[in-house]
């Protein structure tokens, strides 16, 4: 039952993905782009990783979401003109992108058919218990420590980043 | 019908790469090349958590994709700060008018 | 003692960002000297006591994960130096965001430290991400149109890169169920030479992602337009020490130390570092502005060092370590005489410099040192480096490289005769009938690179004496 939820949750987040990138209005494609990130959270959370799940959800499916429709809306819109005839030629760029998808599926599904690679490097799933809350937060803290100290310091330099690239500039 | 969910999952991931690399290499627009490196981002963190439930280590990997957004969201607000700026000078997003540095 | 590298750092950028008026923005220069000056003296000191107590005071969690050795005391060594030499030229520019940038390379000096300390390999992508973000906007800090398409051309390649890095960490933590160097060291030897398809593909990726980071021909297209838009004392950083961590030390690191000379890593990196030397040098003969032929020439360099990484033995690897020190002493001499020229004239376009030599003296003969050390002439440290460097990989069996990389350095003089002609010697050309010389903090950075490159190149034999006497260089040729 968990195999097929994670299944069709797959299928949505190739599917939404494909979709942000082949979409040309740049507002949609940050929406679906949400959206694929709320269905890559789901998986998370079915796989038992439930802090990463919640993490990926609020900040890709949200914050991300914002700091890019803050961007598009600081940028200027092409006049009408200029997107038809930027759309007409974004088709004949994109066409191709579906039929890709579908032959590197096809590769791949008859390679594991004819068992001309082993796809064992990522084994079965052998253990389906998942540890409680208390185990989980401890590995976050005791054993990846220097990651916390490195998060802190990655997130200072982006306030710094914040103060010197968005401050009121005259346009040279 | 077998389900066989490491292929699955291995295949989504396949995917989601393919998808971003192309993306990457064909547009013309600033910002959808951010969506680009997000798509493989997303990837990427689909197959550290895959590979950390299949292996029974699913906390290790939590830990590592934790990190990972965290770093991954500084990176896009630098990102559309200089886009930003950019379009500040260029007055549009078109990748063909960079050509400033030449040689 | 380890912790103390990336403690203190955070510690001053903390203290000097509190919300107390402007008391402590002045103070921003003091703290950033004094934690370059630290990070100097603890890495020349490390084997004392005192360090040891003072971290044991506090026992913080991570330091099991860091660890250094001879190598690292080297790479932290001069990570301090040059950042040194980067706050005196930016205390003497006339731009208004000085503040900004001294937090900026607190920062980035803590990600650097990172780098070269930890001893896990997410902890790596980690600390790479931080020095990548803030190399990002130190590059765009005058905002002009030329420093934002260097920066993001540099964006784009690095994220490329980074997912590249992460593929392959999540390769290799399928295949090792642990992420730290030993365990990945110790799996990789008991696989003994037959590597399954997905350790192969980690391989590959890895090595492809910290060549893009290293600016290695074929991937080198961000690195002129990011030297050369970015403001004089960020190139110095750049060109002298961030590039050189982010990818040099991280690629010697893994080839040389971890995957302890696996062959078809040692000779893809041999392949690129050969391309290196031979498109850095020609690219650079063509070139129009100063910062630029400076950008060139070092991929060119980069390319012996990886050259003498693929190579494998212990005297090449001893060879890539010096080189390390020596470029990045020369190539940071190089940058700050790029920066007196363009503040003294405001211009860095060769055609239209000529005859600087009689005004501005100490920047002339201080860039004939670093030239005379870049193209390996003795009695500069250079030519030590270039000479251990070509001897070893002839030892060692290549010999077609050993020839490429020797007369590599005959495109080096060309390049660099052209600039010192164009630029110093000749005529006096128009409109620079004013000139003066530089201020006085660049001139004392100019003069102290280049007496650390005459006095490391005068004691060169002794210095490889003391570290084989200690063994800290395993020689092969004695």
């Amino acid at each position: 039952m968990k195999e097929i939820l994670i299944l069709i949750l797959l299928f949505g987040l190739v599917g939404s993905a494909l979709l942000s990138v082949l979409i040309r209005n740049l507002l949609k494609a940050a929406i679906t782009l949400a959206a694929a990130s709320a269905l890559l959270a789901a998986v998370m959370f079915l796989l038992g990783t439930w802090i990463a799940a919640v993490i990926e959800l609020s900040v890709c499916a949200g914050m991300i979401t914002v700091v890019f429709i803050s961007a598009i809306s600081l940028t200027k819109p092409l006049t009408d003109e200029e997107i038809l005839i930027e759309a007409r030629e974004r088709r004949g760029r994109y066409i191709f992108l579906p039929f890709i998808l579908i032959a590197v599926l096809a590769l791949l599904i008859i390679l594991k058919a004819s068992n001309l690679m082993n796809f064992d490097f990522i084994e079965s799933a052998n253990s389906t218990s998942v540890p409680d809350f208390t185990t989980q937060t401890s590995v976050i803290w005791n054993n990846r420590a220097l990651d916390i100290l490195g998060q802190v310091i990655v997130l200072l330099s982006g306030v710094f980043g914040v103060v010197v690239l968005f401050k009121e500039r005259t346009a040279k | 019908m077998i389900i066989d969910l490491n292929f699955i999952i291995f295949a989504s991931i396949i995917l989601l790469m393919v998808t971003g690399l192309y993306c990457l290499l064909v547009t013309k627009n600033l910002l959808r090349i951010l969506i680009a490196l997000e798509v493989m981002t997303k990837s990427v963190t689909l197959f550290l958590i895959s590979s950390g439930y299949f292996s029974g280590n699913a906390v290790l990997t939590q830990a590592l994709v934790i990190t990972l957004i965290i770093i991954e969201v500084v990176v896009i607000v630098v990102a559309c700060g200089i886009v930003i700026g950019v379009c500040v000078h260029n007055k549009n997003l078109d990748i063909k008018n960079m050509r400033k540095l030449k040689g | 003692m380890q912790a103390l590298f990336i403690l203190v750092p955070l510690v001053l950028v903390v203290l000097l960002n509190l919300p107390f008026k402007q008391a402590y923005r002045k103070t921003a220069f003091y703290a950033a000297v004094f934690t370059a000056v630290f990070q100097m003296v603890l890495s020349l000191t490390s084997g004392f006591l005192l360090w040891k107590n003072i971290t044991d005071l506090f026992s913080f969690n991570f330091i099991a994960n860091l660890g250094v050795d001879f190598f690292s005391l080297v790479v932290l060594f001069t990570i301090g130096l040059i950042s040194l030499i980067s706050i005196a030229v930016c205390r003497s520019s006339y731009d208004k965001d000085k503040f900004n940038f001294f937090n900026l390379i607190l920062i980035v000096m803590m990600g650097m430290n990172g780098v070269v300390l930890t001893r896990d390999i997410f902890s790596l992508y980690v600390f790479l991400e931080i020095t990548a973000v803030t190399s990002f906007i130190l590059i765009a800090m005058d905002k002009g149109i030329e420093a934002f398409e260097g920066a993001f051309k540099y964006l784009v390649l690095s994220a490329l890169a980074t997912i590249f890095i992460l593929s392959a960490i999540a390769f290799t933590f399928n295949a090792v169920h642990s992420l730290s160097y030993t365990d990945i060291s110790s799996y990789l030897k008991g696989l003994g030479g037959h590597f399954p398809p997905q350790i192969i593909a980690a391989l590959v990726l890895f090595i492809t992602g910290l060549s893009i980071k290293a600016g290695v021909v074929p991937f080198h297209g961000w690195l002129p337009d990011a030297y050369m838009s970015s403001p004089s004392a960020v190139s110095i950083l750049l060109a002298g020490i961030v590039t050189k961590v982010a990818g040099v030390y991280t690629i010697m690191r893994f080839a040389g130390d971890i995957m302890n000379n696996i062959t078809i890593v040692s000779n893809i990196l041999m392949a690129f570092g050969a391309l290196s030397i031979v498109i850095g040098a020609l690219a650079a003969i063509g070139q129009k502005d100063f910062k630029r032929i400076l950008a060139y020439s070092s991929i060119s360099q980069i390319g012996y060092i990886i050259l003498a990484t693929g190579a494998g033995t212990p005297l090449a690897f001893a060879g890539a370590l010096l080189h390390f020190f020596n470029h990045a002493t020369f190539k940071s001499l190089l940058f700050v005489n790029s920066a007196a020229v363009e503040y003294s004239t405001g211009t860095r376009d060769i055609d239209k410099l000529g005859g600087l030599a009689g005004k501005m003296p100490v920047t002339g003969v201080t860039s004939i040192i670093g030239f005379l050390s870049t193209m390996g002439m003795p009695p500069m440290a250079g030519f030590w480096s270039k000479l251990i460097i070509i001897i070893a990989v002839w030892t060692s069996g290549n010999y077609t490289y050993s020839v490429i990389a020797l007369l590599a350095s005959i495109l080096t003089l060309a390049y660099f005769l052209i600039l010192q002609r164009k630029v110093f010697f000749g005529k006096l050309a128009e409109g620079l009938r004013n000139v003066k010389e530089a201020g006085a903090l660049m001139s004392f950075s100019a003069i102290l690179l280049a007496l650390i490159t005459v006095a490391a190149g005068l004691a060169f034999p002794f210095i490889i004496y003391y570290l084989q006497a200690h063994g800290l260089l395993k020689l092969v040729i004695s």
